[in-house]
């Protein structure tokens, strides 16, 4: 098998490293798929929906999530037809109506030309792309927080709805969510998050705090530190 | 038991156990399928023994407790075999009289047998009975003359026999193609045609290649499954047993509903008992084809059924889909290449190796072969599963083999395919049952279920039942399927509550497609498909939901009234009870009132009133 494969995207003449994804080619032609669940640094999951294309292959037109469907010799892709366009526009009305307030939400409605959701309101804020579980799981390597129930009372949380024991306090979760749904601060020492308040270890020599004690040990334990390696900011060092 | 070391030693040792049936024995065959045992089987079965041990009959007659008949309605359900007397209903106290009668006297028991409600006439043998008559049951047949629990009763009809005749004759690839040439097609839901499955799975590369039985069976009202799993287990291991010889595969699952304890029962006594006799495990009848069948209890969800999410819940990950464009024959379970296939495409297999690709394709359609099993429910006279030719049409399953309507009523529609199956009108009676007419319907053959609705069902109202369904399965993962179906049925709550809006049915089609065009699974593929097929045959009964603020079926409570018609009704106070909130008034022989204002539309007055004098507007 060759290393490469020839492809069109909305009738371009591409080629792509096999293996890769349509996203990634794409994204590489500077073609423009909106998308919300993927995220280079984790694995292709396809939840949200809203990457589809239309793809014909062997005489087969289909719909596809793009950030999973792996380019193939001779496949032919529109990122634009009123299919995709009626899939699109579905799945931004229907988490529009789960959080109408992001601006990332409101962004990608606007370029579909969604004013605002026709279904029935019922706020959850969160939008279950499952980047700040995948995160954790696979880039944090941790695996503090989970789906709980399924279908649409599906909700991220924390094992059995209490402090989640296995949580370092780094905050992934909430840097990856892309609606800043998950509550996360820092005051006087104390790091909360997941409803629970993490102490931070303080600089010996400058008193600054550094990050959540958690954190640090986790980092000494995995990396196999030294006991005293983060004891000193690094400002201090 | 002695290990069977060549394919010889097995034809020797099945006609060992041929000769020792005592052909001038009577059976007295009972069924014990779930349906039949929760009317008290047990206890007829035990009654039998009893009187037989005492009257000292052993050498005349034999008890067989055997899998489902399939007329579960009219069970305890007792054949006596030679004759196929039919008698129905048998009660504990019917067992002596059946012995003298019957047995040993050759007379029928009138009011044992079934009695045709359309000509009145006594049926006395199963074949003539209207339900069994149309049937053709090549695999639920094989269900009354074995019990499930004896090796040797599968092995006295022929059983194991495909698999030794493929083992001693059979190469691999030609297996696959006498499997192709039938044209055996999955009996799971998609239809997918098995031999090219099975050489798309030899044929990729990898190691070790597994075979999975499904037997998930997660549609409500469905017991196709479990009935062949529980009465005649050995058929569908010795379908897997093909199977994985023709696949190159040496690892096989069996995944089951949970809830299906018998059957987890009786598979696993028959792996032993095929174990025992060499047909299962290491160089099976002494041949290089080794292969295994570890049983896996199910995850509990209907979605544990569809392929991904089966394989994630054997692999001890949450039974949800993945959405892989890579077919499982390349990378399944464990990534491995993998055979999935439904327990009645299994069960089909030994059928069609011991009769041959030619004489299956005989049987059905241009592209349907065979036969399919169907659960067939609903508003219809005649419940139970049965097993008809493909080919066959809608009309004859439900007027013929279903008796039709009951309480004289019309029929209105019927569901096919599951949940996420279509809803086909009286206009379609005449159709095919095959996997494409019923697609092209609308609708889908699916697993086979079969639901009847008469003229009281309200088409919206049973769209919302199903979309409801789906929507509690739905795995939550993906957008469309978990807010979709969330949201295409609170549009049908509000229609069914009066409050249905302008434009409302262009929405849900508009929804309904590109859910299903965006799904990651089939679930959401499917799901808005009860919508769509009745918006499609019923828009009228929608329209009238929405601009009429009325229910034509009388349905949906809050767009009826019920009214007492004063010139029919005689004031016979059979509705007085029933009401729940003392809404009628009147005396007896006099015209009865209702006051609309107590009235909470339960529709209990309509349902008792034996002279149509409750009418609903
Ligand atoms: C939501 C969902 C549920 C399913 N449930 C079942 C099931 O209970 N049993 C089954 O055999 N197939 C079920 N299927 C179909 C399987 O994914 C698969 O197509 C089938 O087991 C393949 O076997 P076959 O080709 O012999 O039909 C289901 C599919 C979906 C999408
Ligand atoms: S980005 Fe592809 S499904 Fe979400």
């Amino acid at each position: 098998m060759s290393d490469k494969v020839n492809l069109t995207i909305d009738g371009r003449k591409l080629e792509a490293p096999a293996g890769s994804t349509i996203l990634q080619a794409a994204k590489d032609a500077n073609i423009y798929i909106p998308h919300l669940c993927h995220n280079d640094e984790l694995k292709p999951y396809g939840a949200c929906r809203l990457c589809v294309v239309e793809i014909t292959h062997r005489n087969r037109t289909r719909i596809v999530a793009s950030c999973i469907y792996e380019v193939a010799e001779g496949l032919e892709v529109q990122t634009v037809t009123e299919r995709v366009l009626n899939v699109r526009k579905l799945v931004i009305e229907l988490l529009l109506s789960r959080n109408k307030k992001s601006q990332v939400l409101q962004d990608i409605a606007q370029k579909l030309e969604v004013e605002k959701s026709r279904f029935e309101l019922d706020i959850k804020g969160c939008i279950l792309c499952g980047m700040c579980i995948r995160t954790c799981k696979e880039v944090v390597g941790v695996n503090a927080i989970g789906y709980k129930s399924r279908g649409f009372t599906r909700e991220v949380a924390t094992p059995f709805d209490e402090t989640p024991p296995d949580c370092i306090a780094c905050g992934s979760c909430a840097y990856v969510c892309p609606v800043d749904f998950i509550q996360y601060s820092e005051k006087n020492g104390v790091r909360t998050i997941w409803n629970t308040e993490f102490p931070m270890q303080k600089c010996t020599k400058c008193g600054r705090h550094i990050a959540p004690v958690k954190q640090l040990d986790h980092f000494k334990e995995t990396l196999n530190l030294p006991e005293d390696h983060f004891d000193i900011c690094l400002h201090c060092r | 038991m002695k290990k069977l070391t060549t394919p010889q030693d097995f034809f020797d040792y099945q006609s060992e156990v041929k000769k020792s049936v005592d052909p001038k024995k009577t059976q007295i065959i009972i069924c014990a399928g779930s349906g039949c045992l929760a009317y008290g089987t047990q206890k007829l079965i035990d009654g039998f023994k009893a009187e037989i041990e005492q009257q000292n009959l052993q050498d005349v007659m034999d008890v067989r407790a055997s899998g489902c008949h399939g007329f579960c309605e009219r069970g305890p359900i007792v054949l006596i075999s030679p004759g196929n007397i039919f008698y129905q209903k048998v009660g504990l106290k019917d067992a002596p009289e059946i012995i003298e009668k019957t047995v040993l006297n050759g007379e029928t028991i009138e009011r044992l047998l079934y009695k045709d409600p359309q000509t009145g006439e006594k049926i006395i043998r199963e074949h003539d009975v209207g339900f069994y008559k149309k049937q053709q049951r090549f695999i639920l047949g094989q269900n009354s003359q074995i019990n499930p629990t004896s090796i040797n009763d599968y092995l006295a009809i022929g059983g194991y026999g495909a698999l030794a005749k493929v083992l001693s004759e059979t190469k691999p690839q030609e297996v696959i193609d006498e499997i192709i040439e039938a044209n055996l097609r999955g009996r799971g839901g998609g239809g997918f045609p098995a031999g090219w499955k099975w050489d798309s799975t030899r044929k990729a590369v990898g190691d070790p290649k597994y075979v999975i039985c499904n037997a998930d069976e997660g549609d409500p009202g469905a017991y196709m499954d479990r009935s062949i799993l529980e009465g005649n287990p050995h058929t569908v291991l010795e379908g897997m047993l093909i199977g994985a010889y023709a696949i190159g595969s040496s690892e096989g699952y069996i995944y089951v509903r949970n809830e299906y304890p018998l059957a987890v029962t009786n598979i696993t006594l028959a792996i032993e008992q095929a174990r025992e006799l060499g047909l299962i495990g290491k160089n099976i009848m002494g041949t290089d084809f080794s292969f295994d069948i570890q049983i896996n209890r199910g995850g509990g969800a209907f979605v544990c059924g569809e392929s991904s999410a089966l394989f994630a819940s054997i692999e001890g990950r949450a039974g949800e889909p993945r959405a892989k464009y890579v077919h499982a024959t390349d990378r399944g379970l464990y990534d491995k290449p993998t055979c999935l296939n439904n327990v009645e495409t299994w069960a089909n297999v030994p059928l069609v190796i011991s009769k041959g690709a030619k004489w299956y394709q005989s049987i059905g359609t241009e592209n349907s072969k065979g036969t399919k099993i169907f659960a067939l429910v609903g508003k219809i006279n005649n419940t139970g599963l049965v097993e008809v030719p493909m080919g066959i049409t809608l009309r004859e399953i439900i007027f013929e083999i279903g008796g039709g309507i009951p309480k004289g009523r019309k029929f209105k529609a019927v569901q096919t395919g599951g949940p996420s199956g279509g809803c086909i009108p009286e206009e379609y009676l005449d159709s095919p049952v095959d996997f494409d007419e019923l697609t092209k319907l609308g609708s889908m053959m699916g697993s086979g279920g079969m639901i009847v609705m008469d003229e009281r069902t309200c088409m919206v109202d049973i769209a919302r039942y199903f979309l409801q369904f789906l929507e509690d399965e739905s795995c939550g993962k993906c957008t469309p399927c978990r807010e979709g179906v969330h949201q295409m049925r609170v549009i049908l709550d509000r229609i069914c509550e009066g409050n249905g809006q302008e434009g409302d049915i262009e929405t849900l089609e508009w929804m309904g497609q590109a859910i299903a065009d965006g799904s990651l699974c089939a679930l959401g593929g499917s799901a808005p498909a009860p919508v769509l097929s009745t918006i499609r045959y019923f828009r009228d009964e929608y329209e009238a939901h929405i601009k009429d603020k009325k229910c034509p079926a009388g349905v949906c409570k809050a767009l009826i009234t019920y009214k007492i018609d004063s010139e029919t009704c005689n004031g016979c106070h059979l509705c007085f009870k029933p009401c729940p909130t003392d809404a009628i008034a009147g005396e007896k022989k006099k015209l009865h009132t209702l006051d609309q204002d107590k009235c909470i539309q339960c529709g209990a007055c309509y349902e008792v009133c034996k002279f149509d004098a409750v009418i609903v507007e």
